[in-house]
């Protein structure tokens, strides 16, 4: 929208300026790029996500609900404007003691919250911060860091203390705080060239249909400013693409039909405000609709219309799992059932973004990714060009949790910048983001427990078929996962578990956290529950008794080595666990309608690729000036490997934290360090980087034949070994400096699965145990989880506070999938109609880290990014059938669908 | 090229509405919303700059507030005890960012069937002041909104304030919100009421209001009558009091569970008001 622009006076960050601004447009546009405030994130245009939030006038609003005209005579504070003179705000610098900031996607707008809470009280209740930070999503830290910060930003400021030598174990800030506290992290949209051209994608309102692209003639002369119309012939590669080399069946834009809402038919590549006036029904596409496969039962019944030619009966892959002969002979008591889930939205605070530019024969691409490896790989593929000639350069990522691991704007912006020689950016809107993007799959699950009359585990069966959509994407990453993990963390002698995955005209299902463990996990963990009571034990005891421990075999016949702490962790919560059923038992006693109730959930999670190599490579060098580089290919998406691996690194050299220099994910400079996902940079990554270091630290020593124990220090161009100092002008030197590299390798210990699924798919597995308390309104419906308590081994917490920001995150998405998560196509295509958990939906989270060091992993250490979630919707399903005897199958289990569900219950104790 | 104009005086805003088609900004929080994915080309009538339709003032019939005063002004308002629900109401919608910026009016004006502000201004017997050139007029709430996003504004009109009549400001008053998630939530039920007692105790009159079960949000006539003379307001409430009310199916929830909802939470507030 432009008007002519109006006269306005006012404050921004500190500066008075009298300047004539267009009035109408979003204050948060205005900020962005008239200003250059990139700390002002948009995360919806539509006040749903709060990223964008600023001080106006003191009191905090959203700037894309603003118009610009409205700052006049008013005082405007942004992120870049709260430190003051290179001081931190007091609200800035509790963010960063209290390990608040993950991906920081959010933080300018909970600064601004936050900020505005703190000015209006000095020592804010609990209640108000809750209230004051209720209008800002945040996906990655379950916001229990963010309200303590916010609770304390009244204290004075203190130094951070970093132990010298000890950086493992610390918790340190994380490397990138400063810049995303101070809202200069560049994210995918905040660093766009001067003179690009932008490019929005034209994508189908059809779920499926034919389609013909008519003339364009008439669409050019009527826009100027359009310089170009991209579709498929314009693709010179690969015309699709995906994640296995034998599944590429994603066309960067449409081939002959449309198999989702939201596929991407045509882009247009022009100036920007050119592109905001051609509205879809200008453009020459005649589509005609299909009926579309709407689901599992529709892919799979007789006669269906096939979506991929070479997948008959809609099916993309199945895979099995046979231990023993399966039987359920030994088992006295058996427990079945059948669950059901819906698509869960990933919900990233940062929608897709980036920018390309061709740079001689080569294609340079900035964009929010976790894969830059695997983003290369496949552009190089799509443009029919070699891997060299593709430079990925990933911006700060704003959230992934696996929808960033496939393509998204990388295909579209590399033919528009190579075709049009013009650096070429795009940035997707929040309802494109949603439509356009993965999701979690879908599933149904049947299965069957049995146990014998000692309540040992001997038999388990289950079926799991899971909606894949459109195309391929991480389907078949589900399908490996599913059957390793179906038996749950529990030893069991027999076991037969099938996972399916089905073609629909759905969004493509990805990856997301948990590769459909935490669907499963649903199964097996109210199974445990049914035979525990069964059998007349303590549902905690029960697990105990059958988790899997060191020298057991997993039901792929993998012998545990070593670092299976469920026990241990099952032990931690048993206190909890008695005191939670005394409680909630004397609250019952009174009480009919709010009714509390305490659930288990138990998990464990393979570390790495399931079954595969997924090697990563770290070098360490030093310079001829004594500087120390970490040469960091593993994208840090908000988890945070940009400061784990300094630890590691740090620690591996015997050198203070701040003394290592480090270049980030970059596939010209970085070497790949694979794939952020499936909770492997800590334990696959962390440990190249432990190698690399110590490859280094033994180069160094060996400069003065020194022992291992030797002191090492540099400082001035010098390094000294015990009592020996060495110039390192001295040395030979690379062309760029460098005289010692350290290189380190780590491929997780790992064997391919026979057709009976049996093998070692990881070298090493995650445990974790949590217990949920709610409170459910029995009347309506409502569900409160009050608390969690997390016990969760991961090796070894190399920094416990982010550590603990991962299972806090992991809860909060787990409570999601449980209560309110569920992305409907075409419908909640949006933030208010799809819901994440806000501030006020978290419960008080206690973290107990059981460190059962595994082997091989740096220091011990595993992996925590998916373990976090996966226990935790079982939990508070638990507690909830504890709290109304109601026993739900269908998440979430939305306030409608468990009002149903108790008055279903309630005739049925009536008739009986 | 669109125009936008955001005058100080009421009667160049009236004047500047009566000769162009305009579309009116209050606190622009249901504006842009409604913009995303679009190209925005509306010409703007800003009433930011209009002190006039600010603030929230007691005169002898009514309390006024004003059409640009916020859900905050209206919580930091020190108002009598009917105001309660209102401001209960007040520090649900969305989040604190929107409390700051959006207008009780302009919620009126948007007129969704989920509009947090209808139950409680309707059980205020709320009124709605609309100017035009040729003058003002005052409407019930209840004729004012007419459907799902329909009200009786017509083009070259403005609302200029929002009437609460000072004979119910001792009325006790509450509301309540059913939601899947904390903040930030559309409501898949609202319920409000208000209550006046004589001096033995009984029910002198009673305003009960559900929203986001029809299409515009509903009194409850029946119950009220029914409430009016008795003590113990337990156990008072039965479906056919919300026989009038055709709620929505969606995604939030079936028609059957809000009508049941709508039914628990009236008879909760009702006790909570009485205690």
């Amino acid at each position: 929208m432009t008007s002519d622009r109006v006269e306005l006076n006012f404050f921004l960050n500190g500066q008075r300026y009298k300047m004539a601004l267009d009035p109408m447009v979003r204050l948060s546009e205005t900020l962005r790029d008239t200003f250059g405030y990139t700390g002002v994130k948009v995360g919806c245009d539509a006040g749903d996500c709060g990223a964008c939030t600023i001080l106006l006038d003191g009191r905090q609003v959203c700037a894309c609900l603003v118009p610009t005209a409205r700052i006049n005579d008013a005082l405007v504070v942004t992120a870049e404007g709260m430190a003051n003179n290179g001081f931190l705000s007091r609200v800035q610098n509790a963010f960063l003691r209290h390990g608040a900031v993950q991906c920081g996607a959010c933080i300018p707008g909970m600064l601004a919250a936050a900020t505005d809470i703190a000015a209006s009280q000095h020592e804010p209740t609990n209640e108000a911060v809750m209230h004051g930070l209720g209008g800002v999503l945040c996906r990655c830290t379950g916001y229990q860091n963010i309200v303590q910060a916010v609770l304390d930003a009244g204290r004075d400021p203190c130094p951070i203390e970093i132990p010298e030598g000890h950086a493992i174990g610390a918790s340190l800030p994380r490397t990138d705080a400063l810049d995303k506290l101070t809202g200069v992290a560049n994210f995918g949209a905040d660093a766009m060239p001067e003179n690009t051209l932008w490019l929005r994608a034209v994508r189908s309102p059809h779920a499926a249909a034919r389609f013909t692209i008519g003339n364009m003639d008439t669409l050019y002369e009527d826009h100027p400013g359009l310089h170009r119309v991209l579709t498929a012939d314009d693709v010179p590669g690969n015309k699709c693409y995906g994640i296995y080399p034998d599944l590429k069946d994603q066309p960067v834009f449409a081939l002959d039909q449309i198999r989702y809402p939201g596929e991407a038919v045509m882009a247009l590549v022009g100036e920007r405000d050119a592109l905001a006036g051609i509205s879809d029904s200008d453009l020459p596409i005649t589509y005609e609709p299909l009926d579309p496969i709407k689901g599992m039962a529709a892919a799979k019944a007789d006669g269906a219309r096939q979506l991929h030619a070479d997948r008959p009966g809609n099916l993309l892959i199945e895979a099995a799992l046979r231990k023993s002969d399966g039987d359920f002979r030994e088992a006295t008591f058996t427990a079945t059932g059948r669950w059901t889930t819906g698509f869960v939205e990933h919900a990233y605070i940062e929608p897709e973004a980036g920018f390309a530019r061709r740079v001689g024969d080569r294609l340079e691409i900035f964009v929010t990714t976790q894969t830059p490896y695997m983003d290369r790989d496949e552009v190089a593929l799509i443009m029919g060009l070699a891997p060299e000639q593709i430079r990925i350069i990933p911006a700060v990522c704003g959230g992934g949790f696996g929808g960033k691991l496939d393509q998204s704007v990388q295909p579209m912006l590399a033919v528009a910048a190579w075709n049009l020689d013009r650096p070429v950016a795009c940035v997707y809107s929040r309802p494109e983001s949603m439509a356009a993007s993965t999701k979690r799959h879908p599933a149904e699950i049947d299965a069957r427990f049995g146990c014998d009359s000692e309540g040992r585990l001997q038999a388990m069966e289950m079926t799991a078929d899971f909606d894949t959509g459109a195309y391929a994407s991480w389907g078949p990453t589900v399908a490996g996962r599913v059957p390793v993990h179906g038996s749950g963390p529990y030893h069991l002698p027999n076991a037969h578990i099938q996972a399916r995955a089905y073609y629909s005209n759905n969004p493509p299902s990805g990856a997301f956290r948990g590769f459909g463990v935490p669907q499963i996990a649903l199964a097996h963990e109210a199974l445990m529950d049914d035979l525990a009571e069964q059998i007349g034990m303590d549902p905690l005891e029960f697990r105990h008794k059958n988790a899997l421990r060191a020298g057991d075999h997993t039901a792929t016949g993998q012998l545990l080595v070593a670092s299976a702490g469920l026990d241990q962790c099952l032990e931690a919560l048993r206190p909890h666990w008695g005191a939670a059923l005394a409680s909630v038992a004397s609250h019952n006693a009174a009480n009919t309608i709010l009714r509390r109730g305490v659930g288990l959930g138990c998990m464990w999670y393979g570390c790495g690729n399931t079954g595969m190599s997924n090697p990563s490579i770290i070098h360490v060098t030093l310079s001829n000036e004594g500087r120390v580089t970490l040469y960091n290919g593993a994208v840090d998406i908000g988890q945070g490997s940009y400061t784990i691996m300094r630890q590691i690194c740090a620690d591996g050299l015997g050198l203070p934290f701040e003394a290592i220099e480090q270049v980030t994910g970059d596939t010209d400079l970085t070497p790949d360090a694979g794939k952020t996902s499936a909770s492997r940079q800590t334990y696959v990554t962390g440990k190249a980087t432990e190698l690399a270091a110590r490859d280094l630290r033994q180069q160094i020593l060996r400069l003065a034949n020194a022992d291992e124990h030797a002191v090492i220090a540099i400082a001035d161009g010098v390094v000294r070994i015990g009592e020996t100092e060495i110039a390192l002008s001295r040395l030979t030197a690379d062309e760029d400096g460098v005289v010692l590299r350290g290189e380190g390798t780590f491929d997780p210990p790992a064997t391919a699965l026979d057709e009976n699924g049996q093998g070692e798919p990881y070298g090493t597995y995650a445990f974790a145990a949590q217990m949920a308390i709610v409170e459910v309104d029995v009347a309506l419906g409502t569900t409160k989880v009050t608390h969690i308590v997390a016990a969760h081994d991961v090796g070894k917490a190399i920094n416990p506070v982010q550590v603990e920001g991962q299972i806090h995150g992991g809860i909060a998405q787990g409570l999601g999938l449980a209560l309110m998560e569920e992305y409907l196509p075409g419908r909640t295509e949006n933030l208010h109609d799809y819901l994440i958990p806000t501030v006020g939906d978290m419960p008080e989270i206690e973290v107990i880290l059981v460190e059962d060091p595994d082997p091989n992993g740096p220091q011990g250490a595993k992996g925590v990014g998916e373990p976090g979630l996966v226990p935790t919707a079982p939990a508070i399903l638990a507690a909830i059938k504890s709290a109304t005897g109601v026993a739900v199958h269908q998440v979430p289990a939305t306030p409608a669908r468990l009002r149903a569900a108790i008055l279903k219950n309630l005739d049925r104790g009536r008739q009986s | 090229m669109s125009s936008y104009i955001r005058p100080i005086d009421l009667i160049d805003a009236l004047a500047a509405l009566a000769e162009s088609d305009l579309t009116v900004l209050a606190g622009a929080t249901d504006y842009y919303p409604a913009q995303v994915g679009r190209v925005a080309n509306h010409d703007i009538l800003d009433l930011s700059g209009v002190e006039a339709l600010t603030g929230i003032e007691r005169h002898d019939e009514h309390w006024r507030i004003g059409a640009m005063a916020t859900w905050r002004d209206l919580v930091d308002a020190d108002l009598p005890p009917c105001f309660d629900g209102l401001k209960q109401a007040a520090l649900q919608v969305g989040g604190p960012q929107i409390q700051n910026t959006a207008t009780i009016a302009g919620n009126l004006c948007n007129a969704s069937p989920a509009a947090d502000g209808v139950p409680p201004l309707l059980c205020l017997d709320a009124e709605v002041e609309i100017q035009d050139r040729a003058g003002s007029r005052v409407l019930p709430l209840t004729e004012f909104i007419q459907g799902n996003r329909r009200t009786a504004l017509q083009p070259d009109q403005l609302v200029t304030a929002i009437l609460v009549p000072t004979a119910l400001e001792q009325g006790c008053t509450g509301f309540m919100k059913l939601g899947a998630r904390s903040s930030l939530v559309i409501s898949i039920v609202m319920v409000s009421g208000l209550l006046r007692w004589d001096d033995q105790g009984r029910v002198h009159r009673a305003n009960l209001s559900v929203g986001a079960c029809s299409e515009v949000a509903q009194r409850l006539p029946a119950l009220e009558a029914e409430l009016v003379g008795r003590t113990d307001l337990h156990d008072v409430v039965r479906p056919e009091h919300f026989s009038h009310l055709s709620p929505l199916e969606d995604h939030r929830g079936t028609a059957s569970y809000r009508l049941d909802a709508a039914a628990t939470m009236i008879q909760r507030m009702l006790e909570d008001l009485s205690s």
